[in-house]
């Protein structure tokens, strides 16, 4: 899977700065219509409430970190999860009119398949633990707190990309 | 004051719920576009080749950002009934370092999992589902967590009120901010791209 234009390969990305001015709107719709920005995590913790009650109601009560979610009508029916089902929408319509829809793992050319998809996996898991003591992720901390200056927005986005290129080097092999 | 509307009680829940749809729809579109639903792309900012992630953030924050306060100034917006994210010092200190391990890890971050995740990138379905089993594992670290969790609260805490300087005049340093690490990857990149 090449990055970027190559000859009779899908149509190159916009410009990133078009395409940030395009999500800050976005961002300030939110603020303008809702009253407050977007996110992404915490959909997870909205499923994991929702699955957790759904399997073991009792022990989803007995836990009051998934007591404040499930207490607070059903975790599915939430903004939140609505809005990651538009993200998935939105990102399948535009890859499919770029002609960029294909079944992939995208890795670095010395990583292999199941060696990606298992740091993908430890990823992930990483994020949605800092996500949740973080009260947010790159989008309902960095760009919706990060747009409305808050001091702990901004010491979040800042450690997480200090921390990103410190570690980067650690982890070369997987992606150049 | 006429903005924010769903506040000001402008439409119910259930319609709030087709604005959360239209605004995600948008938002995917916007990452998708900029190419950030590419695990590669995303983590080539971290080796120094492509440094779309960090223009498109700074770009959207410094758009949104400036929006909110001219429209406030203009009296459109009120601006006490945005919801700003809460502070809390150590819990998004320590949140921000072991997201940024993962971000490097898993080459996505939640948002741009979903975009990767729904053009077919089985990695950023990998992402979701580690994800979902964080998120798990936090809930049910809870109990020990729970102390930490709520520790160094802040509430609402913005840079204007940490440095004493009007919204206006912070809002007109982080767009020079912005404007000038703009300026500065440019040069790294052609300094690069010569050397």
């Amino acid at each position: 899977m090449s990055v970027g234009p190559a000859a009779g390969a899908a149509p190159r990305y916009a410009n990133p700065y078009v395409a940030g001015a395009g999500l800050g709107l976005v961002l300030l719709g939110a603020f303008c219509v809702m009253g407050h920005g977007i996110g992404a995590s915490g959909a997870s913790a909205q499923v994991v409430a929702a699955g957790v009650d759904a399997v073991a109601p009792v022990h989803a009560q007995g836990n009051a970190y998934l007591r404040d979610y499930v207490d607070a009508g059903n975790p599915l029916r939430s903004w939140i999860v609505f809005e990651v089902a538009g993200i998935l929408i939105g990102g399948f319509a535009s890859a499919a009119l770029a002609g960029r829809l294909r079944w992939d793992v995208e890795r670095g050319p010395r990583a292999g398949r199941r060696t990606r998809l298992a740091h993908a996996v430890l990823g992930g898991g990483l994020m949605g633990f800092a996500s949740r003591l973080a009260r947010g992720c790159t989008s309902g901390q960095a760009l919706t707190g990060g747009a409305l200056l808050s001091v702990g927005s901004w010491i979040f986005m800042m450690a997480l990309f200090a921390t990103a290129f410190a570690v980067a080097r650690l982890v070369r092999r997987e992606w150049t | 004051m006429i903005l924010p509307l769903y506040p000001a009680g402008a439409f119910g829940e259930t319609a709030s719920l087709a604005v959360a749809v239209v605004t995600g729809i948008g938002f995917g579109i916007a990452l998708e576009r900029a190419g950030l639903g590419s695990s590669r792309k995303v983590a080539a900012q971290f080796y120094g080749t492509d440094f779309a992630v960090i223009r498109v953030m700074f770009t959207a924050i410094v758009t949104a950002m400036l929006g909110v306060f001219a429209l406030a100034k203009l009296g459109v917006l009120d601006l006490a009934a945005v919801s700003v994210p809460d502070t809390w010092l150590l819990p998004q200190l320590v949140g921000g370092i072991v997201f940024g391990v993962g971000l490097i890890v898993g080459g996505l971050c939640p948002g741009t999992s979903c975009v990767a995740a729904a053009a077919g990138h089985l990695d950023g379905v990998a992402l979701i589902a580690g994800m979902l089993a964080g998120s798990l594992a936090f809930a049910e670290a809870f109990p020990w967590l729970a102390r930490f969790y709520e520790a160094t609260p802040k509430g609402r805490y913005t840079l204007p009120d940490l440095l004493g300087l009007p919204g206006g005049a912070v809002a007109g340093i982080v767009t020079l901010a912005a404007c000038a690490c703009f300026v500065a990857l440019r040069r790294y990149e052609k300094s690069a791209a010569a050397g």
